[in-house]
């Protein structure tokens, strides 16, 4: 019997060292510090994408909303940020000094209730893992427990996604409205702008990736990894195995719910804003296509997607900006029609057959001629 | 209602049980009792309400009145994982396993342990795991395809994986639906064998329509016929029933 225990199988194992190699050495070293800056904002959805594998490729949950969750973690990480920003001396000018700047220009003259604990930064950071997992539970709970699924659930969260847009930008006082919060100049005392920072920073979020990256696979390779297969397959064999599917696809939604705010606190660190343009449908839809183009079986398939899409946009947008959306269409268009397994489907059945086949002749040559036929050992699991 | 002229504990106990979808009764007052060990075969003709039967047992239609009592509990108020967790299996009638995951995983998430979330993520595949799963693949004839993915069993080696996954639930209830509906005429007799086998110990309800089959295993036969009991009996009794001649077993 050949039950793989290993955590990463080879194929996977050499896809963590190329990842780890290029992430951590090739682009520090080659790019400058504004280009490392743009990948350090792709991978924030790289995050995103890996929280989509789990919950869209392995529970079968498509959320056309993870918008929302990237936007809370970011909106979490702004409010402190901006709230440091707005010390009584940096504020000195308004008419209540000490408050963020949007609010005194809408005549707020207290800061909101909501406001306070994020003066905090311990309380901060456990408020962009909790936010986004009880929103996440809410809507899991209300949806999963009633058997809402399938392209409705789809459909609902991005009517969530369309909301909370509305919402920032009509509650303009209490969130900076449409512009966001912007203005963004510390993290407890540490000037986040200089390119020092952006520096660290950027080796910050790829160890953060990593970790959730571990995290993901360590997901999968559980029961539960394989109760999301089960369920997305026949969600009533599950349910009549013993198992609650509806709890099963509220933790796969928080799950992707947390990875998803991640992404958005470490997003506002890098970018230095947050706005309502990064909550709704059409960056919770490109989301999804990361996801996709990347394969959305496959965890590192997540973020070459995020990588490789965002890469493609900023270049095609800065010589053609029209014809950007129109790429982004027919990019989706094409994966779905023709690789439903994304690039790592493409890697897993040309790319990989290829070298296992140069390293078994390899391997024969220094044996005895044509004998193996090298399975490549997990290729086939994906 | 007065509780000391119960002869004797039932382990299933249906009483009026009625379901109607928008109007039409599928089942109407249907009442019936199943004993500790007992085989009890259920058949009629089609659009009897026998799936329906099961259905309700197990959860999946809820009823629009009467009670089912399983050991104590009354199973109309419980939802689908908590009927299983009770002690009641249920197999489909077309075959239903997971076929991307591989014979042994299919196995391993039947084997009741950590059925809640956090359960499943600590969830270790220990000894006890692999030898309960080897143990019930051989009795289903599958212990040497325990890798291969489900999708590339065949459509009796699929009946056979979920009768399986039955098995290493260990219920005191399996209901089976057409266990040997569409299966060759090797696979049936391998079949009735793994039945035959399975069914010790527990009790049985099955839906069949080979007489030749339902002959071999059942204790008591309960004809069902436009969602009410037709005749109850044993095979010999129901056989020479009028009545079941008539709608069902004269064609």
């Amino acid at each position: 019997m050949i039950i793989n225990t290993r955590f990463f199988n080879r194929s996977e194992l050499l896809g963590f060292i190329a990842l780890a190699v290029l992430l951590f050495v090739i682009l520090p070293l080659s790019l400058d510090i504004f280009r490392l800056n743009l990948v350090a904002k792709y991978l924030t959805y790289a995050f995103v994408a890996i929280g989509l594998v789990l919950c869209w490729g392995y529970g079968g949950i498509l959320s056309l909303g993870q918008g929302v969750f990237f936007g809370l973690g970011g909106y979490c990480m702004a409010m402190y940020l901006k709230l440091e920003a707005s010390s009584v001396a940096n504020t000195k000018i308004q008419s209540t000094p000490g408050i963020p700047d949007f609010m005194d220009w809408n005549q707020l003259t207290q800061l909101p209730f909501f406001w306070k604990p994020f003066h905090s930064l311990p309380l901060t950071l456990l408020a962009i893992f909790l936010v986004p997992t009880i929103f996440a539970f809410i809507i899991g709970a209300a949806m999963f427990k009633r058997r809402v699924g399938g392209v409705y659930f789809a459909i609902i969260t991005q009517a969530i996604a369309a909301i909370m847009t509305i919402l920032i930008i009509g509650q303009q006082g209490y969130t900076g409205g449409i512009n966001g919060i912007t203005d963004l100049r510390t993290l407890h005392g540490w000037d986040i702008r200089t390119d020092q920072a952006k520096f660290i920073l950027y080796f910050v979020e790829v160890v953060l990736l990593f970790a959730c990256i571990v995290a993901a696979q360590f997901i999968r390779l559980t029961k539960l990894g394989r109760i999301l297969v089960a369920m997305r397959e026949q969600e009533d064999r599950v349910r009549f195995s013993g198992y609650s599917v509806a709890n099963f696809k509220i933790f796969a939604f928080c799950a992707a719910a947390v990875f998803a705010a991640i992404g958005g606190a470490l997003f506002t660190l890098e970018v230095g804003f947050m706005s309502p343009s990064f909550v709704g449908i059409v960056p919770s839809i490109e989301m999804v296509i990361y996801t996709a183009v990347g394969g959305r079986m496959s965890i590192f398939g997540a973020v070459w997607g995020s990588l490789l899409v965002n890469f493609a946009k900023t270049s095609l947008s800065e010589s053609f900006p029209q014809l950007w959306l129109f790429g982004l269409g027919g990019l989706f268009i094409a994966v779905v029609l023709a690789f439903p397994n994304g690039l790592s489907g493409i890697w897993a059945d040309h790319v990989q057959p290829r070298i296992d086949r140069l390293l078994a002749s390899r391997k024969s040559k220094t044996g005895n001629g044509w004998s193996s036929n090298s399975v490549a050992d997990g290729a086939p699991a994906e | 209602m007065i509780i000391g002229h119960q002869p004797k504990e039932f382990l299933l106990a249906v009483e009026a049980l009625t379901v109607s979808f928008d109007g039409f009764k599928a089942v109407n007052d249907l009442s019936f009792y199943v004993e500790e060990n007992e085989i009890r075969v259920i058949i009629g003709p089609n659009g009897a309400g026998k799936t329906t039967v099961l259905d309700l047992i197990c959860g999946k239609t809820k009823a629009t009145s009467g009670s089912i009592q399983f050991r104590g509990k009354d199973l109309t108020r419980l939802k689908e994982n908590e009927i299983v967790q009770a002690g009641v299996g249920r197999k489909f009638q077309t075959p239903s396993v997971f076929e991307d995951l591989t014979v042994f995983e299919n196995l391993e998430i039947s084997f009741p342990r950590g059925r809640s979330v956090f359960g499943s993520l600590t969830f270790q595949r220990d000894k006890t795991v692999k030898e309960r799963v080897e143990e019930v693949a051989e009795m289903i004839f599958l212990k040497d395809r325990l890798d291969t993915y489900a999708d590339q069993l065949s459509h009796g080696q699929k009946q056979w994986l979920e009768i399986g996954m039955l098995l290493i639930q260990d219920p005191d209830l399996l209901m089976l639906d057409e266990p040997v509906a569409g299966m060759s005429v090797s696979e049936r007799a391998k079949t009735a064998e793994l039945l035959n086998r399975i069914i010790k110990d527990r009790s049985v309800l099955v839906i069949e329509h080979d007489m030749k089959f339902v002959e071999d295993i059942a204790h008591k036969v309960t004809v069902l016929h436009q969602g009410q009991i037709l005749s109850e009996g044993t095979m010999e009794k129901v056989k020479n029933d009028p009545k079941v001649i008539e709608v069902y077993l004269g064609h």
